[in-house]
């Protein structure tokens, strides 16, 4: 008796709290609805779907850089959507795909990290928080083989090491490290293009944000479902850095200024593309 | 066959009672007080991990004194169910009083229907956005629940260290002047010259609650742990 009670107690003691919710109050999880078996495969469900973040190595940490529009088919659902998420104080994510359910992932991956951090009393490694998170996306994979997928992207910077890291996913929970730079979502083709060509190694940061803002402009060129800036509405994407100090949101006055930059450039050269 | 004795009920809450004291009053004391910058929670404490104070959600932390296997099951406990809590409302609908109210029933539980009870003592605190805003609960081994103002002692010395702070206690002191009169209280009185010494930072667990967190450190847990450094720093 004694020793199955040590067993219950040790199978109880879990610093996570997906896996709290999992065995207590699983209605709570994102991903644990089942819709219905069998449901008609050829009426896709019409949703908000999030769409391109971009991400980037600079001198000293990494950048993430989200556009602010969620479209539902060929409607506009969002302008203002933000995308791209402090997961805590040394890390950020991305989200694209279905809106709805990224959203409450971000969150859930929020809490995730800050009740390890309170009950361990120590932050989680980076490797440890992109294996998290790619086992919550892996938990949604039922619902993204019916067309609900989320794929983030996870950037964060590495205290031990003392290097800023990116990570990407697919709809299977598989994480790849990659170098440099990397983009998701709809317009992520057309972002990647802009970043191979304007990337360099060891940019400063601010030069970092210049690059992040023009390649999501070359993304919503191109890309219907990727907004770019709106200098009427006032909306600039959403843009953290994460260094040695944490993350950081890029202040509204220097994304403002960054994207005008970019406008003025592009009129001035009167171009096609 | 056995045959049982019987036992009056006053007689078994009292010897229930009077077990969990005797194992309180072995531990070492804690002192929470709620002052001008927010709430400093501060407790004797040599070992640099085993806390007796933790944080349980953005404005709320919680202290302990007792059997530490005990109020780190609580503690955690108390974890889950604000994370859970926020997560399925929002972060502003986590208060002390529901903690606390839960703790209080979670103790009072134990301590009628289980072999023993749990012998500890709890205070949960809330830093609010002024000073007559902040909640102090203090819960006992029995589930008993006490709103408290100012300040909380709980522990081994609790009524002579009380006495102490509540002879110093302002409502304009800040986190420093709160740490030292906390320190005062702790050390035993009458020899406090040469125990003054004999307390060094690590001895000292010290943690706070910031009533700016959101201006001054951008973040909106409040909860802030000070290193041996920082307390070396603050009673400088």
């Amino acid at each position: 008796m004694q020793e199955s009670t040590a067993n219950q107690v040790a199978a109880n003691a879990t610093s996570s709290f997906t896996e709290h919710l999992q065995r207590d109050r699983p209605e709570l999880l994102p991903y644990n609805r089942s819709l219905q078996a069998g449901a008609p495969a050829a009426a896709p469900l019409q949703v908000p779907h999030a769409t391109t973040i971009v991400a980037m190595s600079y001198d000293g940490g990494v950048l993430m850089a989200g556009d602010r529009r969620a479209t539902m088919g060929n409607v506009i659902a969002s302008r203002h959507i933000e995308k791209v998420f402090p997961a805590d104080r040394y890390s950020v994510l991305g989200i694209a795909g279905t809106a709805g359910i990224a959203i409450d992932l971000t969150r859930l991956f929020q809490v995730e990290l800050e009740h390890y951090e309170k009950i361990e009393g120590t932050l989680l490694s980076l490797e440890g928080k992109a294996n998290r998170l790619g086992a919550m996306i892996r938990g949604n994979l039922p619902l993204a083989m019916q067309g609900l997928a989320v794929v983030p992207l996870f950037a964060g910077f590495d205290t031990s090491a003392g290097v800023g890291r990116l990570f990407s996913y697919d709809v299977t929970g598989g994480r790849y490290e990659e170098r440099e730079h990397h983009t998701v979502g709809s317009g992520s083709v057309f972002a990647r293009g802009a970043l191979k060509k304007l990337w360099r190694p060891n940019l400063t940061a601010a030069e970092a944000v210049a690059v992040a803002v023009e390649s999501l402009y070359d993304a919503a060129d191109d890309d219907s479902a990727t907004g770019g800036p709106d200098t009427v509405r006032q909306l600039w994407p959403v843009i953290y850095t994460v260094d040695s100090s944490g993350a950081r949101r890029v202040p509204e006055g220097e994304l403002a200024a960054a994207s005008r930059n970019v406008i003025e450039a592009r009129t001035i050269a009167g171009r096609e593309a | 066959m056995t045959q049982q004795f019987y036992v009056s009920p006053e007689q078994l809450m009292k010897d229930r009672a009077d077990f969990a004291r005797k194992g309180i009053a072995r531990g070492r004391s804690v002192v929470v007080i709620s002052c001008e910058d927010g709430i400093a929670l501060v407790a004797e404490n040599p070992s640099p991990s085993l806390h007796k104070i933790g944080e349980i959600y953005d404005k709320i932390a919680f202290a302990a004194v007792g059997k530490y296997n005990e109020f780190e099951s609580l503690r955690q406990a108390g974890v889950r169910y604000a994370d859970v809590r926020g997560y399925s409302y929002d972060r502003e609908d986590v208060t002390a009083r529901g903690l606390a109210s839960v703790y209080a029933q979670s103790l009072g539980a134990v301590f009628t229907a289980e072999q023993k009870p749990f012998e500890v003592e709890l205070a949960v605190a809330e830093v609010g956005a002024t000073q007559a805003e902040d909640h102090l609960y203090r819960l006992t081994f029995d589930g008993s629940i006490a709103d408290e103002h100012s300040f909380v002692v709980m522990g081994g010395q609790a009524d002579k260290v009380s006495s102490v702070i509540g002879q110093g206690w302002r409502s304009s002191l800040d986190f420093a002047d709160a740490v030292r009169l906390a320190i005062t209280g702790l050390v035993p009185r009458g020899e406090a010259e040469e125990q003054a010494k004999a307390l060094p930072a690590g001895a000292l667990e010290v943690a706070v609650l910031d009533r700016q967190s959101e201006a001054t450190r951008g973040s909106r847990r409040a909860f802030r742990r000070l290193n041996d450094a920082d307390i070396t720093a603050l009673l400088a």
